[in-house]
C-alpha cells in the first residue's frame, strides 16, 4: 500500500466539503459547467476533472459519479445536455437530471452518447465513489466500499476509516477496516503502535497484509536489512509464517472444491449414460448430443423469456428434461429397438443419430456458439475469506448434481417405474412372464437416461460454450467415468467421477491441465486392466450373460 | 456434417463443371477462395469467405478487370488441416484460378504452403499470426508479432506500469511462437524471470478455476500484473466469465487478447468483460468515412444490418484491392509478374492509413489498443504513431535475428545476413 500524498491532500478536501455541506450552497452552475467538460475531454483529463467535481461537494456529485463509473452518463446529441440513465439497456431509455436527480422524461437510445471510461479512470471513479459508500445501511456495499479504499490508503482514507470505526456496529466492516489501520499503522514510527499492527494483520489471511509484512524482511542491496528494529522484524516474520500457514490450508480447501466442482460436471454428465449405457447395454454416442439439445434448450427457454434470466434458468431444467426425453423415447422407438444385443450396430446407429442432431441444430440455430446468459444470482462468488473464495455457479452445480443423483436413486429404488426399470435389466425374460411390457419399460428407461442429460446440458450452458460441438466435448469423459464407476453401479459413478474430478484439479496446478488429464487417463487404463469391471463391478448372473 | 460436406462437394462439383463451361464461352478471372466453412473454424472463416464474395461483387460491378469478369471458386477444406493442402490444390491445378484468398489458422496455412510454392500459386492470408516465415507465394495481410503483440506489451509497460506477465495461451504453434518472442522481448527489457508466467491449455477448453486461481495469485505479489492472452475460439468464452465469477477486473488485472475481436464478442455477454483490452490493426468502431462505407456495403450484401465487422475481414479488404492494382498495373494475372508488381504497391486502408507491400510481404499496419465497451465494441485507448511495417522474422528471438526476407532485391524469404546464406523458402 503507497502513500499518495498529492492525492490525499484532496481526498482530504473532500472530506472538509462533505462536513461543510449543511452549512454552504454549492454553485449548482460550476457544477453542472464541470458535468459538462466531461463530454469532449481526454482520459487523462477527465481524472482531473473528476477530482474537482469532487471537491467541489455538490450534492449530486455522488449520483453523477457512480453513474458514470457504470457506464450511464450521456450527454444528448441535440443540445450536449448531460444526463445519467436509469438502465443503459432498453430503447427509449429513461433520463434523470443531474443536478435534480429527478426524473426527465425518456428518449430514444440513439440520441444519446455514452460518457467513456476507462480501466485508470474507473480505478480511480471506485475508490472515490467508496467514500460516499462508507456510510451506506447495506454492510455489504460498506464492506466492499473499505475493500476498494485498502486499495489505495493514503492519509485522508486512514481518517475516514478511523472516523468509520468509531460508528461501525458490524464485526466484518470493523475488521476490514482495523486491517487497513493497521497497515498504514506499519509505517508510523511507534515502534508499539507497529507492532501492535502486525499483531493484528498477522489474524489477517489477506495477500495483501502479506506482502506488505514480508517488505519489511527484504534486505538492501547492500545486505543489511531495510528494517532497523529487529523486535519488529522477528514479529513480522512469524506473522508472514502464520499468514502463509493459513494461506496454504484454505488453498488446499479451494482446490478440494475445485475438484468436486469438476466431480460433479463428470458426474451430471455420466449418470444419464449410467443408466442407458450401464442398465440398458446400449451404447449411446449420441448422449453428448442430447446434453447439447438440453443447452440448445436453456437458450430457447431464456429467447422466449425475456427480462426474467433468473426464472428462465429453472424453468430450462424442466423444459430439457422433456426435449432430451422425447428425443431419447423416439430414438429408442424407432432405431435402437431394433439393435438390441448388437453393440457395434447401436454404436453406429447412434453415432449417425448424434451427426443428423448436430447438423439438425446447426441448420435451425446456425453454426454459431449461441450465448446462454448467467442469472445474476449464478455469477460472482461467495467470499468466505480473503484467502478462499467460491464461486455460485459451480457451488450451485455441485448442489444441482447431488439433488438431481438422489433423485434418480428415488426413481429407481422407490417407484413402480423404477422397479420395473431394475426387474427388466437384471432378467429380461422373467420380467416379460410376470406381465412388465419390456418394450415400453426399455423406452421409459432410455428416455430417462435422455431426459437426464438434457438436464446436465442446461447445467453445462452456465460453464461452457452452447454451440454444436459441446456434446463432443463430453461424451469421452462421461464414457470414462461410467467405466470407471462400474457398468450399471449408480453410486459407482458418483464416487467414480467425483474422484476423477479431485485427482485431475490436485494435479493441474503441477502438471497443467493437459498432462493432468493425460495423467488421470493413464491411471483409468490401468485400473481398468486391473478390475476390468471398474470400482463397484455389479454382482450376480445377469451381468454375465449381458 | 459429413453429409453436408458431401452434399456441398457434390453441388459445388456440378456448379464448377456448368460454370467451367459458361467461364470457356465467356473468359473470366478465376478467384479461389479456401474457407473452413464447415467444422470448427468455420464461425471465423465463412465471414472472410463472405467478405472476398462481396468484394469481387463490387469489382465486377465496376466492370471487372482487365475487362473480364471475376468468379469466385469457393471450396470447404472443412478445418481439416490436411483437407486444405488438397482443396489448395484442385483450386490451383484444377480450377487455375489467378489468387487464392484463404486460411486462418497458422496449421491450415502450413499444410497449404508447399502446395502452393510447387504450383506457384499466389495466397493473399489475412490473420495475424507468428512470423518466422516469408514465402515466395505468400502475401501477409494480416499482422506480424511487432504490429500487435509487441506493441500490445509495450503499451501495458509503459502506459499501465504492468511489472507481472502471465502469457495464457491455446497449446498450438500460433500461441507458443508469439509467447516465445513475448518472453524473449520482455527479458531483454529487464523483466525477471520470476514475473513471468507461461501456460497452455488445449483448444476448447472450459475448466479454467483453477487457472483463474493461479493467475489471481500470481497477481498479488503486490506488483501491477496482466494476462496477454493468446487463447484462441470459443475457450475464451469461460474463461473470461471465469475471470468474473472470480472477481478479478480489468481494473486490477487487465486482459490483453489478441484473437478477441467484435465477432467473437458478438456470441456473449460482454459487461463482465468490459475494460479487458485487445490489440489489433483495426476496430469497427474506429469512426473514418472509409470504414463507415465498408459497414455500409458489409450489412447491404449480408442483408444482416448487426453483422460486425473484424481486423481478418479489413486484411482481406487490403488484399484483394493490392491485389486488383497489382493485375491492373501488370496488365495481366501472370502470378510472377502479379508478384513483381506488388511490392511497393500502396492502397488506403479502413483506418485513414495507407497500406504498403513490403519486399517481405508484409504490409504496413497501424496498431490500436481497444477496451472492452458494454456493448461488444472497443474504446481505442492507444494507436501508434503512423503505420508499422510488418516484421517477418522477430528481433527477439536468437534463432532469427539475423534472418531478413526481402523478394525484391534478395529473391529470398529466409537470408541470413551473417552467414550470408538464403537457405530457402522456409526457416529450419
Amino acid at each position: 500500500m503507497k502513500h499518495v500524498p498529492a492525492g490525499g491532500q484532496w481526498l482530504f478536501m473532500v472530506l472538509l466539503t462533505l462536513r461543510a455541506l449543511h452549512a454552504q450552497s454549492p454553485n449548482d452552475a460550476s457544477f453542472l459547467s464541470t458535468v459538462g467538460e466531461l463530454r469532449e475531454a481526454t482520459y487523462s483529463d477527465k481524472v482531473s476533472i473528476v477530482e474537482r467535481l469532487s471537491q467541489g461537494g455538490h450534492p449530486s456529485v455522488r449520483a453523477v459519479l457512480t453513474a458514470l463509473l457504470e457506464g450511464r452518463l450521456y450527454f444528448r446529441n441535440n443540445d450536449q445536455k448531460v444526463f445519467i440513465v436509469k438502465s443503459a439497456e432498453g430503447d427509449p431509455v429513461h433520463l434523470i437530471d443531474p443536478l435534480s436527480l429527478k426524473d426527465a422524461g425518456s428518449t430514444p437510445a440513439d440520441s444519446l452518447t455514452q460518457i467513456g471510461t476507462n480501466n485508470a479512470l474507473r480505478r480511480m471513479l471506485r475508490t472515490t465513489v467508496a467514500h460516499f459508500a462508507l456510510s451506506s445501511p447495506e454492510v455489504a456495499v460498506r464492506l466492499d466500499a473499505v475493500r476498494d479504499m485498502l486499495r489505495s490508503l493514503d492519509d485522508a482514507t486512514v481518517a475516514l476509516l478511523r472516523e468509520r470505526l468509531g460508528v461501525e456496529t458490524n464485526s466484518n466492516v470493523k475488521k476490514e477496516i482495523a486491517t487497513g489501520l493497521a497497515l498504514a499503522a506499519l509505517d508510523g514510527t511507534d515502534a508499539r503502535a507497529r507492532l501492535g499492527a502486525i499483531a493484528t494483520l498477522s489474524q489477517s489471511v489477506s495477500q495483501d497484509a502479506r506482502n506488505r509484512l514480508a517488505l519489511l524482511l527484504e534486505k538492501s542491496p547492500g545486505g543489511a536489512f531495510i528494517e532497523s528494529d529487529e523486535k519488529v522484524r522477528r514479529a513480522a516474520a512469524s506473522a508472514v509464517e502464520t499468514i502463509d500457514y493459513w494461506r496454504t490450508f484454505y488453498s488446499g480447501i479451494q482446490t478440494l472444491f475445485f475438484g468436486l466442482s469438476l466431480g460433479s460436471v463428470l458426474v451430471l454428465i455420466a449418470i444419464g449414460l449410467a443408466i442407458t449405457f450401464g442398465v440398458m447395454g446400449v451404447i449411446n454416442m449420441a448422449h453428448g448430443e442430447l446434453m447439447m439439445l438440453g443447452a440448445y434448450t436453456t437458450y430457447a427457454v431464456q429467447v422466449a423469456m425475456p427480462g426474467h434470466i433468473g426464472i428462465s434458468i429453472l424453468a430450462a431444467i424442466p423444459a430439457a428434461f422433456i426435449v432430451a426425453g422425447l428425443t431419447g423415447v423416439l430414438m429408442e422407438r424407432t432405431i435402437i429397438q431394433f439393435l438390441y444385443g448388437r453393440p457395434l450396430e447401436t454404436l453406429l446407429a447412434t453415432f449417425g443419430v448424434s451427426l443428423v442432431l448436430q447438423q439438425s441444430v446447426r441448420s435451425i440455430f446456425s453454426a454459431n456458439n449461441r450465448s446462454v446468459v448467467t442469472p445474476d444470482w449464478m455469477s460472482g462468488s461467495l467470499r468466505l475469506n480473503d484467502a478462499l473464495t467460491v464461486t455460485y455457479n459451480r457451488l450451485y452445480i455441485v448442489i444441482f448434481t447431488l439433488i438431481v443423483f438422489s433423485l434418480i436413486l428415488v426413481v429407481l429404488k422407490r417407484t413402480r417405474i423404477g422397479l420395473n426399470i431394475r426387474a427388466v435389466s437384471q432378467n429380461r425374460a422373467m420380467a416379460k412372464a410376470m406381465g412388465i411390457r419390456t418394450e415400453w419399460v426399455d423406452a421409459a428407461t432410455f428416455g430417462l437416461g435422455s431426459g437426464i442429460a438434457g438436464v446436465a446440458g442446461v447445467a453445462l450452458s452456465q460453464l461452457t460454450n452452447v454451440g454444436p460441438n459441446l456434446g463432443q466435448s463430453y461424451i469421452i469423459d462421461s464414457f470414462m467415468v461410467v467405466v470407471f464407476g462400474g457398468v450399471g453401479n449408480l453410486w459407482g459413478s458418483l464416487i467414480g467421477g467425483m474422484s476423477m474430478g479431485i485427482v485431475n484439479k490436485v494435479l493441474e496446478p503441477y502438471a497443467g491441465a493437459v498432462l493432468a488429464k493425460i495423467f488421470v487417463l493413464v491411471a483409468l487404463i490401468l485400473f481398468i486392466q486391473a478390475r476390468p469391471r471398474g470400482l463397484f463391478p455389479q454382482a450376480g448372473r445377469a451381468t454375465e450373460d449381458k | 456434417m459429413k453429409r453436408r460436406a458431401i452434399c456441398t462437394t457434390g453441388l459445388l462439383l456440378i456448379a464448377g463443371i456448368v460454370l467451367s463451361k459458361v467461364a470457356a464461352a465467356q473468359d473470366t478471372i478465376k478467384v479461389g477462395v479456401l474457407h473452413s466453412l464447415s467444422g470448427t473454424m468455420a464461425i471465423s472463416e465463412t465471414t472472410l469467405k463472405d467478405t472476398i464474395l462481396m468484394m469481387i461483387d463490387a469489382q465486377n460491378k465496376k466492370g471487372g478487370l482487365l475487362g473480364k469478369k471475376l468468379e469466385a471458386v469457393v471450396v470447404d477444406p472443412a478445418s481439416n488441416w490436411p483437407l486444405f493442402a488438397e482443396k489448395a490444390a484442385q483450386l490451383l491445378e484444377k480450377d487455375k484460378v489467378a489468387v487464392v484468398f484463404g486460411c486462418w489458422t497458422s496449421v491450415s496455412r502450413k499444410s497449404v504452403l508447399p502446395v502452393f510454392e510447387k504450383d506457384d500459386g499466389l495466397l493473399f492470408y489475412p490473420v495475424q499470426y507468428e512470423g518466422e516465415e516469408s514465402s515466395k507465394n505468400v502475401i501477409y495481410t494480416g499482422a506480424a508479432p511487432n504490429q500487435q503483440a509487441i506493441p500490445a506489451v509495450d503499451y501495458l509497460m509503459k502506459e499501465v506500469g504492468v511489472k507481472r506477465w502471465a502469457l495464457e495461451g491455446t497449446d498450438y504453434v500460433y500461441p507458443r511462437t508469439t509467447n516465445k518472442i513475448l518472453e524473449a522481448y520482455l527479458l531483454a527489457k529487464g523483466v525477471k524471470a520470476a514475473d513471468i508466467s507461461i501456460n497452455y491449455t488445449p483448444f476448447g477448453f472450459s475448466d479454467w478455476q483453477t487457472r483463474v486461481a493461479a493467475i489471481k495469485k500470481f497477481g498479488s505479489a503486490g506488483k501491477k500484473t496482466a494476462v496477454v492472452s493468446t487463447i484462441n475460439g470459443d475457450a475464451n468464452v469461460p474463461f473470461y466469465k471465469e475471470l468474473g465469477n472470480q472477481k478479478i477486473s480489468a481494473e486490477d488485472i487487465p486482459v490483453v487478447a489478441f484473437s478477441v475481436g467484435e465477432e467473437e464478442l458478438s456470441g456473449l455477454d460482454a459487461k463482465p468483460l468490459v475494460g479487458h483490452l485487445a490489440a489489433w490493426n483495426y476496430f469497427e468502431s474506429i469512426n473514418t468515412p472509409a470504414n463507415k462505407a465498408f459497414i455500409n456495403q458489409w450489412h447491404t450484401f449480408i442483408k444482416k444490418p448487426k453483422r460486425t465487422t473484424n481486423d481478418p475481414m479489413e486484411a482481406h479488404y487490403i488484399g484483394f484491392n493490392l491485389w486488383v492494382k497489382a493485375v491492373q498495373q501488370a496488365k495481366t494475372t501472370s502470378v510472377e509478374k502479379v508478384l513483381a508488381a506488388l511490392p511497393g504497391l500502396e492502397t488506403p486502408n479502413l483506418t485513414g492509413g495507407i497500406a504498403k507491400v513490403l519486399p517481405n510481404h508484409h504490409i504496413t499496419k497501424p496498431v490500436y489498443i481497444g477496451e472492452v465497451k458494454a456493448d461488444g465494441q472497443f474504446n481505442v485507448v492507444w494507436k501508434s504513431a503512423g503505420t508499422v511495417p510488418g516484421d517477418a522474422w522477430s528481433d527477439y528471438l536468437p534463432g532469427s535475428k539475423d534472418i531478413e526476407a526481402d523478394w525484391v532485391t534478395l529473391k529470398c524469404g529466409n537470408y541470413n545476413k551473417v552467414t550470408k546464406k538464403c537457405s530457402g523458402q522456409n526457416y529450419k
